[in-house]
């Protein structure tokens, strides 16, 4: 559904992406890991059309989105949840809501997709008049989730979703990630979560230094000793030595 | 204490002006960070639009508010297509720069053509109904300019209306909080650009159609006029079409009280104190976001 091969971008003479070849199938959860400054969030930006690439393909059913502005990538059914998911501060949870389902091919529908939101976070349904300012981080998440799903999108991409969440609140993303993946939606979930993600993904890419170092399945990423010192921490490797 | 009283109505009355004259900056300047320094230009032009409906096809001045507003709405869909729109393309910090310098040639350019179409003398519309009054005791309202501030509050709020209910109106303030999320929910940014500044364009046609009935027009309107926008726009603060209203109205009784109290000449240093004061106290203004 999702191909890219041999993406390279940056910003003025900086380089954070090399030779980038990654592909999405239907219905997936792919999960990308890396470190702070591997180029995770550029090669998110590269696909909904915020950043342009240097080089490379960017395929999405075939058709080249490089060219296009971020609202056609939007209409052809890619969304992004940004990182700091960058809600309208000034504005109720419904507007943003609403707002989300801009795209021509969404806006008929959008009742129908508000109530699909409402279901996935019901809390949402209680503070839809509430100005997005005076909800919890955790409910803000929730808006900028369901606000991407309000343009009824194919493929979901999220930049560091559980970013300065508390346990539970990541818990609740990520049930919820799973309930949209099982709608048919496939997801992109960049992460620092590393454990959360990799239980949740059916594959995932090692992304450093601007070039896939890794691939593999989730439980294969897991049990792989680079990712489990580099990403899982210590403690990780040493259960892993004792068990 | 008439006399006072008497000056501040007039006061009043004029600040509904500024604060239309400022709602249009306030949009275009909100939504695409770029300070149109020609916007007082604009509205001069406006005034001229309905001179001309007035002088040669004998159409009254309120009455030609149906044709000067979407007159205006085409020049400013024409000025961003033509000019403003490559300034959107700079990054945001060069933004601003570079429309100041476009702002300002169009300023001259604007001015210069309307001393060749109309001549550097000062104009006004005549009516039957030009000197009717309201008298409140002691006090005399001038009716045509209360009309004015009437019909300013009724544009602002419609434009309210359109900015909170009306599909693009959303994207219009969505693209001003944030661009880039904007873009995310699928916005055509350059068309919301395009709608803010096109309708900042037609609220300065509204108000130099409205100053000229109540007032008058000739080519060096303009500078005026944008400093009076320019100060209402930071005493007001971004984000509230209808808090930009308050904003003139507080502009137009501050500069009656201190021309009441230290003489004529004094009018048009309050508006700078305030600027100043404002910038200083409060940046984000009275009802800033």
């Amino acid at each position: 559904m999702l191909e890219i091969a041999g993406l390279e971008a940056g910003y003025g003479d900086v380089r954070a992406l090399s030779g980038v070849t990654l592909s999405i199938a239907a219905g997936e959860i792919v999960a990308l890991l890396g470190p702070n400054g591997a180029g995770k969030s550029t090669l998110l930006n590269c696909v909904a059309g915020l950043v342009r690439p240097w080089a490379g393909a960017i395929r999405w059913d075939g058709q080249d989105l490089r060219a296009l502005d971020t609202h056609l990538v939007i209409e052809r059914g890619v969304a992004l949840v940004p990182e700091g998911r960058r809600l309208f501060a000034g504005m109720t949870v419904e507007e943003n809501l609403e707002l989300g389902a801009f795209a021509a091919r969404a806006w008929t529908d959008r009742r129908a997709a508000l109530e699909r939101v409402y279901a996935l976070f019901p809390v949402l349904a209680e503070r839809r008049r509430t100005a997005v300012q005076a909800l919890s981080g955790g409910q803000q998440q929730m808006v900028a989730v369901g606000r991407a799903l309000m343009a009824r999108p194919r493929l979901l991409m999220l930049d560091e979703p559980s970013l300065g969440l508390a346990p539970r609140l990541v818990d609740t993303i990520l049930k919820a990630l799973e309930a949209i993946n099982g709608a048919g939606v496939a997801v992109f979930l960049v992460e620092q979560n590393v454990a959360a993600a990799l239980s949740l993904a059916h594959r995932g890419y090692l992304l450093e230094g601007g070039r896939i170092v890794g691939e593999g399945s989730g439980t294969a990423l897991m049990a792989d000793a680079h990712v489990r010192r580099a990403y899982l921490g210590p403690l990780a490797v040493r259960s892993a030595d004792t068990r | 204490m008439t006399v006072l009283a008497q000056q501040l109505i007039l006061g009043l009355l004029i600040g509904g002006l500024y604060g239309l004259a400022a709602a249009g900056l306030s949009l275009i300047f909100g939504v695409m960070r770029v300070l149109n320094v020609a916007h007082g230009e604009l509205i001069m032009l406006g005034g001229y639009g309905a001179f001309w409906l007035a002088a040669l096809l004998g159409v009254d001045p309120f009455a030609s508010l149906l044709l000067v507003i979407p007159g205006s709405l085409l020049l400013g869909a024409m000025l961003y297509w033509g000019l403003f729109g490559f300034v959107v393309r700079a990054h945001e910090e060069a933004r601003v720069k570079n429309s100041l310098l476009i702002g300002f040639g169009l300023a001259l350019a604007l001015h210069a053509l309307a001393v060749r179409l109309w001549t550097a003398d000062e104009r006004s519309i005549p009516t039957s109904y030009a000197g009717a009054v309201l008298a409140v005791g002691d006090l005399a309202i001038p009716l045509v300019r209360l009309a004015t501030l009437v019909l300013a509050l009724l544009l602002i709020g419609t434009l309210q209306l359109l900015l909170s209910r009306w599909r693009w109106g959303k994207a219009i303030r969505a693209t001003a909080e944030d661009w880039q999320a904007a873009l995310l929910t699928g916005i055509d940014i350059r068309r919301a650009y395009l709608l803010a500044f096109a309708l900042g364009t037609a609220l300065a046609g509204a108000a130099g159609t409205l100053i000229t009935v109540a007032y008058s027009v000739s080519p060096s309107i303009g500078l005026e006029w944008t400093l009076k926008a320019l100060i209402v726009v930071v005493l007001a603060g971004l984000g509230s079409m209808i808090g930009t209203f308050i904003g003139g109205l507080v502009l137009g009784v501050a500069e009656a009280a201190s021309a009441a109290t230290f003489g004529g000449p004094y009018r048009e240093i309050i508006g700078l104190v305030i600027f100043v004061v404002v910038l200083a106290v409060r940046p984000r203004g009275l009802f800033g976001r």
